[in-house]
């Protein structure tokens, strides 16, 4: 029961309280560049869900089992962009093989993932807090499912905007920020929760 | 001539920060006060120079394939280096910093200028790119530094600078008011360049 507890408390600290892009700065470039439309929100955020998930398992493992015992724990960035981009490509290509109607709708999406922040920060983060195996893989999917939270409410509200009579200079990014703020503000009343 | 104009560009007409929209993940997240803006935007500045020099030296025996993934591991080095050397001499500005130094890594100004620029130019012009849009990037980090710091703790680099009636406006350090800060500061620069 204690476990089941921990696992809740973790899932709200990353999908609500410490949201990676509202409150931790990660991944912004996707979520102002991706976040137009409705659909292509939602294909970008599964993909980065995936490709979270994926990249603190390994990293993880990677972490403890190659770079601890060699003691060349200096390299760990090197080391985790590079499983990183290798972790992409071979997602690519086994989606592209197993599952075309996935790929197309996610594929020009998955070598953007590469230089997302929010992965290569989940990845540094789980190994910053130590936290075990399977938290380690929970928190990139928590992290990810936050990440597709904010991206989807922001593509919705911005599919308004289009309509909305704005000064033109305002238009288009500083818009977008401004919106973000007011979210990034809603979000901060998260940080009340007490357990 | 060219060659200055290579390394003054990156101040205001190309601006990575506020005309290309580069590199928002740090831009936001370190821009708490002016002395952290000056750490990270030196510290982006020293890979950038480095990158690019390095990139411009090796671009004719990249095949160019796999050009990304080798200017990802030339980055990182770049960024170990970094990260070690703060760590050492600088260990206040490193720790608080934090997760945003490994980060460099992706940040998609050094991916975009070792593409876009330093693998098709020489030596010399790309080190002189590589310290111009650095220093762009630093100059727009101390902007938003400056701002965030005045309107949120009533200070300049540790100094009180406002009166003592003024009540700090909190949200301006807190997540929103790096958003807000942000949109307002590009849509300035929108109504600029229109006139």
């Amino acid at each position: 029961m204690e476990f089941v507890g921990k696992i809740l408390f973790m899932a709200v600290m990353a999908i609500f309280v410490q949201n990676f892009v509202l409150m931790r700065f990660l991944g912004l470039c996707p979520y102002i560049g991706v976040s137009k439309k409705l659909d292509s929100a939602l294909g970008m955020g599964m993909a980065v869900i995936f490709v979270m998930t994926m990249a603190s398992t390994f990293t993880w493992l990677i972490y403890t089992y190659l770079l601890v015992p060699l003691h060349i724990e200096f390299l760990q960035t090197i080391a985790f962009i590079l499983t990183i981009a290798s972790l992409v490509q071979l997602v690519e290509m086994v989606i592209q093989k197993t599952a075309p109607a996935l790929y197309k709708s996610l594929g020009v999406f998955l070598p953007l993932i590469t230089t997302n922040c929010a992965v290569l920060g989940v990845a540094i983060l789980n190994i910053q807090s130590e936290y075990n195996f399977i938290f380690a893989i929970l928190n990139g999917l928590f992290g990810g499912i936050g990440f597709t939270l904010v991206l989807i409410l922001m593509a919705g509200i911005r599919e308004r905007l289009e309509r909305a009579e704005l000064p033109s200079s305002m238009k288009g990014m500083p818009i977008s920020m401004i919106v973000a703020g007011s979210m990034a503000l809603a979000f901060l009343g998260f940080a009340g929760l007490k357990f | 001539m060219t060659s200055l104009k290579e390394f003054t560009k990156g101040f205001v007409k190309e601006n990575p920060v506020f005309v290309m929209a580069l590199g928002l993940c740090p831009t936001l997240a370190v821009t708490t006060s002016v002395i952290n803006a000056i750490g990270m935007g030196l510290a982006a500045t020293f890979v950038l120079v480095f990158s690019n020099m390095f990139i411009s030296l090796i671009k004719n025996l990249i095949p160019s394939k796999i050009r990304i993934p080798a200017f990802i591991v030339v980055i990182a080095s770049f960024v170990t280096i970094v990260d070690m050397v703060m760590y050492a001499y600088l260990p206040a500005i490193h720790k608080s910093l934090g997760l945003f130094i490994p980060l460099i890594v992706v940040n998609c100004i050094i991916l975009g200028r070792a593409e876009a620029f330093a693998s098709k130019n020489n030596v010399f012009n790309s080190i002189l790119d590589g310290l111009g849009m650095g220093l762009g990037f630093t100059l727009a980090l101390v902007v938003i530094g400056s701002i965030r710091e005045i309107l949120g703790a009533g200070q300049l680099l540790g100094f009180n600078v406002l009166p003592e009636t003024y009540k700090p406006m909190l949200i301006a350090i807190l997540a929103p008011g790096a958003f807000i800060v942000m949109g307002l500061l590009m849509g300035l620069m929108n109504l600029k360049k229109k006139k």
